[in-house]
């Protein structure tokens, strides 16, 4: 007997037993729907990270210098979080030394912040961030300005109380009027709001449109950290080589600005978009191995309602296995005419786990930031598991069905 | 071939059922000798071993001892799967139940044998016609068993029996589930087909006018010949 011909029995079989058909097909379905939509997902999430959320929050080609991480991933010792407090903090002489010490490749800037309270009028909100910066601020951060302008070195230098606002900040106080010169209250002092940023989106659902960014030399200064220190000297570089020139450039000032001895280690921080993505790049290996782990369950769970389904079958065609081999059907006619079966309706199964997982897929891309698209290898990788869990789990039935006695089996009501 | 070619011949063919602790002899050594062309009967009260002989014969089983040649050939000592061939190839078989798939067309069910033939499926479909043709169903072909009456039914089982041409139609109470006026009616088609095509066969039956329509009858008695003697059709 052809495989076409087993093909053929085994696609009748199933339109003629939907119901059964259904069930054993539903092991497969779910694994690969899961394999699918989880490597998929996973995948978003990373391309997601790399892509969008680094570069967002922290920037390419740019270190951020700190006392201590800003972000603590992954396990932190107690020593070491009593090391990290005894650190000396930042201070406005520190950024001033870097600047002063990097060559016009790089761009510097400060920044402090703090979550504070905004009025206007009678509008207020407690969540607002303010931040004290620098003004190569906005070219280091690709902050746009949609109205009005950034401020100027003057006004830095002159610690004048001025603001741009997040555009979230303009909608919320300033409804259908243009924000650009009037006053709005951060912390108790009033500025003069000078631009409003473009819109910069969200990031895991949060904005980043909510700030307010005032020269870290105004009144700022107050609210976001006591007096002259500073939270963390930005630098930009041109390209990644240059990057690690600045960083190293830097490193050897704050050492020395430090009075470090060559063993000892920095009592500072740098930060990079390497770190965070390093951080993901964990989470991303611990998701990677236990997704075969929770793809195998389904998928085992799966091959177990196949078999046990196939056994039944076999149970009730006992007289039609008898009629076939009394016709001349051999045993590995019947082993593979239920072998069919079952790598048939795994198949089945599979394809439509394909199309609900890119379904699932297509949904999270529709309802959540994640960038999900479905790749060919989870789809191949899927397909190869469902059929080879339903071939696998046909086997013991198969077998028993091809061993029946054909007397028996013809005489069986 | 000459007629008096003997097609079938067992000697002291027995079988044992292994029963629990006990040990039945359905057979106790038969010797039975069958030609071509031959319509033979097979009678007995029940247990008297006549299903166990023509299960033997139908290659559905194999001998505890004893040799069994079919055609020459020596198939008491083969394994399953040789076995599997010799019933596809040699034997047709016509059972009291019709035994049809009952999801698959009339068509279908006779081309069964000629899937497991290995036959091209062109082939299997203009010689499973063919048969349903020779057996008068050939405006039944697309019908599922279900759809069609006892007999017909039995015509289909005939048809697929005979469509690989086989040594010998096998038949079990071909009868058995039918009322008396389509008895006649298969017992005719088998005369037919034993006069006009030399067709052998060995039908196994417990009534005595279904036996008649034979030209030879043998009696088991206990798993023993007790009378073999022919008789005028």
């Amino acid at each position: 007997m052809s495989i076409l011909e087993a093909v053929r029995i085994a696609l009748g079989m199933i339109r003629a037993q939907k119901l059964k058909s259904f069930f054993s097909l539903i092991g497969a379905f779910i694994g690969v729907t899961f394999l699918i939509g989880v490597v998929t997902i996973v995948n978003g999430m990373d391309s997601y990270m790399k892509n969008d959320f680094a570069g967002k929050l922290f920037g390419v080609n740019t270190f951020t210098v700190r006392y201590r991480p800003f972000v603590q991933m992954g396990d932190v010792s107690q020593e070491q979080r009593r090391e990290w407090r005894r650190r000396p903090r930042l201070y406005v002489a520190d950024f001033l030394a870097v600047r002063d010490a990097l060559d016009s490749r790089f761009l510097v800037t400060v920044e402090s912040t703090n979550t504070v309270e905004a009025v206007v009028g009678a509008r207020r909100s407690r969540s607002i961030e303010a931040r004290g910066v620098s003004e190569d601020y906005f070219r280091i951060r690709r902050i746009d300005i949609a109205q009005g302008r950034v401020f100027s070195p003057q006004e830095v230098q002159h610690g004048a109380n001025v603001v741009v606002i997040g555009s979230e900040v303009a909608e919320r106080f300033f409804e259908g009027l243009d924000p650009v010169g009037r006053s709005i209250r951060v912390a108790d002092f009033p500025y003069r709001i000078v631009g409003v940023a473009e819109s910069v989106g969200r990031v895991f659902g949060i904005s980043l449109d909510r700030f307010v960014i005032a020269p870290y030399t105004s009144q700022i200064k107050r609210a976001v950290n006591p007096h002259l220190v500073v939270d963390g000297i930005i630098v930009r570089a041109q390209d990644i080589p240059s990057m690690r020139e600045g960083q190293t450039q830097v490193e050897a000032l704050m050492r020395s600005r430090r009075h470090l001895r060559p063993n000892q280690a920095n009592n500072f921080h740098f930060e990079t978009a390497d770190d965070v993505l390093s951080f993901w790049s964990n989470i991303s290996r611990i998701l990677y191995t236990a997704l075969p782990a929770i793809v195998g369950i389904s998928l085992v769970v799966g091959g177990i309602v196949i078999m046990n389904i196939m056994l039944m079958a076999v149970a009730e065609r006992t007289r039609e296995i008898g009629i076939r081999k009394a016709l001349g059907a051999r045993r590995r006619d019947i082993r593979r005419q239920f072998l069919v079966e079952t790598a048939t309706l795994s198949t089945v199964g599979a394809g439509a786990g394909i199309v609900t997982g890119i379904l699932l897929a297509n949904l999270v891309d529709a309802l959540t930031p994640l960038p999900a698209t479905v790749s060919l290898g989870s789809i191949i990788l899927a397909v190869l598991l469902g059929v080879g869990v339903g071939v696998i789990s046909g086997v013991y039935p198969a077998s028993r069905a091809a061993r029946l006695d054909p007397i028996a089996a013809l005489r069986y009501e | 071939m000459s007629g008096n070619h003997i097609l079938i011949r067992t000697t002291a063919l027995a079988r044992n059922y292994e029963m629990g602790t006990e040990t039945v002899h359905a057979l106790r050594g038969v010797d039975l000798e069958i030609r071509r062309g031959e319509y033979v009967a097979i009678m007995g009260p029940s247990g008297s071993g006549k299903s166990t002989l023509m299960n033997l014969v139908g290659c559905l089983d194999t001998p505890s001892a004893g040799q069994y040649w079919l055609n020459g050939v020596e198939v008491s000592q083969m394994s399953d799967d040789e076995l599997a061939r010799i019933r596809n190839k040699e034997i047709g078989f016509v059972f009291q139940t019709f035994n049809l798939l009952p999801r698959a067309t009339a068509l279908h069910n006779v081309e069964l044998p000629l899937i497991y033939g290995g036959l091209k499926a062109k082939d299997r479909r203009d010689r499973a016609s063919a048969a349903l043709d020779a057996v008068g169903l050939a405006d039944r072909v697309l019908h599922k068993p279900a759809e069609l009456s006892g007999g017909q039914r039995q015509r289909v089982a005939i048809a697929r029996a005979l469509v690989t041409d086989p040594s010998i139609l096998l038949a079990d109470e071909p009868t058995g589930n039918l009322d008396s006026t389509t008895s006649e009616d298969i017992m005719k088609v088998f005369a037919d087909l034993n006069e006009r095509r030399s067709q052998t066969i060995v039908m196994v039956t417990h009534e005595h006018d279904i036996a008649a329509h034979a030209r030879r009858v043998v009696t088991l008695h206990d798993g023993v010949i007790s009378s073999d003697r022919a008789q005028a059709a």
